[in-house]
């Protein structure tokens, strides 16, 4: 078993992702390239180096001297980073006093996260919460997750695991004995858009949700609300109708887009790339609302 | 709300405070008639009290169905000369400062001239308590190592207990009597100092009678004259109530609340004893006479919630008595912290929410005043309803009610000595603090700065802001040879300063005791009486002395810099550290933001910071808890700071946390202001890793955005959260819910934003009074907006 894995953050009083209050542990890696992703620290398998430019001291040059590959260097006393060298050792992160570069993406051991995890367990104990695996995907490090979810178990800490569903079938099967609560995460039902948005097509992830739904999984669905990219009439009506399809009656999330993606992207030297997208509107999320519940799920908007 | 409440509650937020000549004048015209000469100082202070409440103004407002005023008029705050006899200067500090201003009024201002302070000048406690203490006393005094809470007020901090609202001050009076009786004047070589002393308590009882009696009186005139005639008859309601409380004891709701009020008016006339008074466990005190009010007929809901409200009203009206110098700067508001305790458990230990508790939150919500304070004692016996109820109020933002953890409060009680019984009626006051209520002298001594005594043993002993030695010489740290030595040179320190403030406030003890006895006090708590003591003179039955240590989570940082870059990791010299605090950073900005953000800091549940922490907290434990005071009693600790971290912050340079020189400390037990960056969870565990249960009170702020708070979800998590840190021992937690932007928009805006409560520390205020440095710590204070 593996016992290690990458991760690139631990939120703790998490209270959106599952019952409680949660800590959620956000594994590094998602087969995903969803251009509204919350996460984009979280894409890549391999760490990284976000740089906050506003918070380098001018006068300081800590960090060029510590770069094994020399992709650092200061231009007008402002730093800069060539991805094109930087290797996200995060030897730069480790020095820099003012936190203006900082890594996403360390690797940790499943014994390392249980320790922190544990410590909540007074908040978990009185509020039914526990520990939520997030990402990135997940299962994209699936012998970590494993490990983790076994851990969780072993010490009676409800796990919840948040995912986009693209994964070997098999790996869930594995998996469904030692979650106690998926977060299932689906954007659209046309394919082609789908791919448009996600840079893969969702057949695996539909048939996944039908599978998992109909092995009695306690499952969640989670829907981002995206304005120009699934909030018209037929997208709402076509993910609604897929949800009252399923075997299982699962409560349905409506998650509002937000716009903190767009400064994460440009600490991680990417592009915004739905640019002109405004949150959801309240009417927007209300309709929205309306349209899943028509077929009698129980909607929460906001997770 | 009724109309008759909202116009009360109206005109006392209108209701201007201004400075009172009326009691200066009247206690100056009592010690210069002679009538004092000759007396013991006890029958003196009761001489002067009576002499004070057979003259001073009765003031029935229009509306008013609880009656009583101290002044002249609603916020007509009175001076207490022989306390602090405030100069012409200060009164003109006074009527022109921005914060907690007092208007003095030409007439006033030649009172003072002619009358007050030519005969109080040298005569005044302030004047007696400075010449007393020793020169290494008024160095750390000066250099803001630590307060002293008697040098303006007088000790007070005491809470009512269960006793008021069973007996009227005639039986007290009888009591009194009885215990004159039993003096042994053969043996006990105290007979007569005891005698003067009930002789005291006995005429106070009466001066107490007499002024309902006055306002009974002044309600039948006006009822005469009255041309509305429901008017007319409450008045003559009010003439019935006042001439039975607080004289007999109370037959129905009304009447509990005006002889309380009575009692209260009492108390803060005879001295300006620290947060006023307080009417302790009302909803348990209450419920007797609201349960029979409702069986008889006579009292509904409705009219329980108006007498109540109109209640509040005459808290609000009270401001605390005008501070100048630190006193001001340590304690920077109007509240004078009546902590009213709804909830917790009964005296068998059983669930104490009951009807009226409710009652009470909906008081609290609707009043939305500066005073009184509130607070809910949580019990594990508590149900959720209760705690949630109480959530829905701190969630509308004004920062009240505060929580509190009944079961810890109880085991401080017991580890201090009280008996399960006392402890169960006792409760929080103030701010924070413990006390068994109706039973206890628990004396706020001052507060003292941690930060101050690290940056003086970083300093070999000395102040760096004025060069001067006021401590030990410890050694250059540059020669320490690891953190141990650093901090076994600050515990030296530390003990010699705490030394240095106990023998201070021994004195200052016995000087009040001497000089200033308050008789009527004496009566309320248990055993002034029995004894024949005062309370000033160990007359309670539980004689403690708080000193209160500020700062914790600065100093936990500051020593946890140190720890972590010169020691352990060696990336700075001692010598390079020192030179970077002297300068204030000045082109050091690397090296502080290495301090700031490199560092494990409190407030994270970091151990390798909160080990550091829990030392410290030891240190000062070790220091303080359980020295004898001079009252019979022992010195505790309690970590509390009202506005007093911004005038320490003040008082100290930079440290090597990445602290700026003078910017505020810490507040309480919470982390640095925007250090916290692990949530609320974190911050919680981090907070209990002391032991609460060895304190007398300890005071954790967190701020809240309200969108955190939505929903019965929201409700829900905060409640639980209340509940696991209540589950670790916690004492005491506070919640801001306020958003920023509502924050600055206040500050641009102050006249649009009047309303606006905060929570500081340990209570609220209007945001627009505190200042800029508080109104900018609390924006800055860690928001959790994106959890």
């Amino acid at each position: 078993m593996n016992s290690s894995g990458i991760i690139f953050d631990i939120k703790k009083f998490a209270v959106h992702d599952g019952p409680g209050i949660r800590t959620t542990v956000f594994l590094k890696g998602c087969p995903l390239r969803c251009a509204w992703c919350h996460n984009p620290e979280g894409i890549a398998c391999e760490p990284e180096i976000m740089v906050f430019a506003d918070r380098c001291i001018r006068g300081c040059r800590d960090c060029l001297a510590s770069c094994p590959q020399g992709a650092l260097k200061k231009v007008r006393g402002v730093i800069r980073l060539d991805r094109g060298l930087c290797d996200g050792c995060g030897a730069c992160a480790e020095i820099c006093p003012a936190e203006a570069l900082q890594s996403a993406g360390r690797t940790v051991s499943v014994p390392e996260i249980m320790e922190e995890a544990a410590r909540d367990i007074p908040f978990y104990k009185e509020s039914g919460g526990g520990v939520t695996f997030s990402g990135g995907e997940p299962l994209s490090q699936p012998a970590f997750l494993r490990g983790l979810l076994l851990a969780c178990r072993a010490q009676g800490i409800h796990a919840s695991v948040d995912t986009s569903g693209h994964a070997p079938f098999s790996l869930f099967e594995e998996l469904l004995p030692l979650v106690d609560l998926f977060l299932y995460d689906l954007k659209l039902i046309d394919d082609e858009r789908h791919r448009r948005y996600t840079g893969i097509s969702n057949r695996l992830i539909l048939e996944n949700l039908k599978k998992l739904s109909l092995s009695g999984a306690p499952l969640a669905v989670r829907v981002p609300l995206i304005p120009g990219v699934n909030d018209a009439d037929n997208d709402l009506r076509a993910l609604a109708d897929f949800c009252a399809s399923l075997p299982g009656h699962h409560p349905l999330h409506l998650l509002p887009y937000h716009r903190g993606y767009v400064a994460k992207r440009l600490r991680l030297g990417l592009d915004a790339v739905l640019p002109d997208t405004a949150p959801p509107s309240s009417e927007l999320q209300e309709r929205a609302g309306k349209v899943f519940a028509r077929n009698g799920s129980t909607v929460i908007i906001g997770g | 709300m009724t109309e008759r409440i909202r116009r009360l509650r109206a005109r006392s937020l209108r209701a201007v405070p201004a400075l009172s000549s009326e009691r200066g004048v009247l206690l100056t015209r009592y010690y210069r008639s002679g009538a004092a000469d000759g007396l013991s100082v006890p029958r003196q202070r009761s001489g002067a009290f009576a002499y004070l409440m057979n003259r001073k103004k009765i003031a029935i407002l229009p509306g008013e169905l609880i009656v009583g005023e101290r002044g002249p008029a609603a916020k007509a705050t009175p001076s207490y000369p022989e306390i602090t006899c405030h100069s012409l200067r200060d009164l003109d500090v006074l009527d022109r400062r921005e914060k907690t201003r007092f208007r003095v009024s030409a007439a006033t201002r030649r009172d003072f001239a002619g009358e007050i302070i030519p005969f109080w000048r040298g005569r005044t406690m302030r004047e007696k308590l400075f010449a007393l203490m020793e020169p290494e006393w008024l160095d750390a005094y000066e250099a803001g190592v630590f307060t002293e809470f008697m040098e303006q007020r007088a000790p007070g901090h005491t809470v009512c207990g269960e006793k008021i609202y069973e007996k009227g001050l005639l039986d007290l009076q009888a009591e009194t009597r009885a215990a004159l009786q039993a003096l042994d004047f053969l043996n006990d070589p105290l007979a007569l100092a005891r005698r003067e002393e009930l002789l005291a308590m006995e005429e106070a009882a009466g001066a107490v009678i007499a002024f309902a009696r006055r306002y009974a009186a002044r309600a039948r005139q006006l009822a005469k004259r009255e041309k509305n005639a429901s008017r007319r008859r409450e008045l003559r309601r009010i003439a019935v109530v006042c001439e039975h409380v607080p004289a007999h004891a109370p037959r129905d709701f009304h009447e509990a609340l005006q002889h309380y009020w009575f009692i209260h008016l009492g108390v803060i006339s005879e001295a300006n004893p620290w947060d006023a008074f307080n009417p302790g466990r009302l909803d348990q005190h209450l419920l007797p006479f609201y349960r029979r009010g409702l069986a008889d007929g006579s009292l509904d809901r409705e009219k329980a919630r108006e007498l109540l409200q109109a209640f509040w009203v005459k808290f609000n009206n009270h401001p605390s008595p005008p501070k100048v110098g630190v006193t001001a700067e340590e304690s920077g508001t109007y509240t004078d912290f009546a902590l009213i305790n709804t909830g917790g458990v009964d005296p068998d230990g059983k669930d104490g929410v009951n009807e009226v508790s409710y009652l009470i939150l909906e008081v609290i919500e609707e009043m939305r005043l500066l005073q009184p304070s509130s607070m809910v004692q949580v019990s594990e016996k508590n149900p959720d309803a209760f705690l949630q109820r109480a959530l829905k109020i701190v969630r509308t933002g004004f920062g009240q009610p505060s929580l509190f953890n009944s079961e810890a409060l109880v085991a401080e009680m017991l580890r201090q000595g009280k008996s399960l019984a006392d402890a169960r009626r006792g409760g929080a006051s103030g701010c924070v603090e413990t006390g068994a209520f109706g039973r206890e002298a628990y004396i706020l001594t001052g507060y003292f700065n941690l930060v101050k005594v690290l940056e003086i043993t970083l300093n070999d002993g000395r102040d760096p802001l004025s060069n001067k030695l006021i401590g030990l010489r410890t050694g250059d740290p540059a020669g320490f040879g690891g953190f141990s030595d650093l901090l076994a040179a600050f515990e030296k320190q530390l003990r010699f300063f705490v030394d240095v403030k106990v023998r201070g406030s021994n004195v200052i003890d016995r000087l009040y005791s001497r000089d200033l006895p308050v008789p009527f006090l004496s009566l309320l708590i248990d055993d002034c009486i029995a004894r024949g003591r005062d309370y000033h003179d160990g007359g309670a039955r539980y004689n403690t002395s708080y000193i209160q240590g500020v700062g914790l989570g600065t100093i936990s940082d500051a020593l946890s810099a140190v720890n972590h870059h010169v020691f352990a990791l060696k990336s700075l010299s001692m010598a390079g550290l020192l030179r970077a605090l002297r300068s204030d950073f000045r082109g050091s900005e690397r090296t502080r933001q290495l301090l700031l953000n490199k560092t494990p800091r409190w407030g994270n549940d970091d151990e390798r910071a909160d080990a550091i922490g829990r030392e410290v907290f030891e240190m000062v434990f070790r220091a303080v808890d359980g020295r004898p005071n001079m009252r019979g009693g022992h010195y505790r600790l309690n970590l509390l700071p009202t506005t007093v971290h911004i005038y320490f912050g003040r008082k100290t340079g930079a440290t090597p946390d990445g602290r700026r020189a003078h910017e505020p400390l810490s507040e309480g037990i919470s982390p640095v202001q925007g250090s916290d960056r692990k949530g609320p969870t974190a911050v919680l565990r981090s907070a209990a890793k002391i032991d609460h249960l060895r304190t007398g009170g300890t005071l954790l702020n967190q701020k809240f955005a309200p969108a955190l708070l939505s929903g019965e979800e929201g409700i829900a998590r905060l409640g639980q959260l209340v509940r696991a840190y209540f589950g670790m021992n916690g004492h005491h937690l506070q919640f801001n819910v306020v958003d920023a932007a509502t924050l600055r928009a206040a500050q641009r805006e102050p006249e649009k934003h009047r309303d606006l409560i905060v929570r500081v520390a340990g209570y609220s205020d209007y945001f627009v009074d505190v200042g800029p440095e508080l109104q900018e710590e609390i924006i800055r204070r860690t928001e959790h907006q994106e959890f």
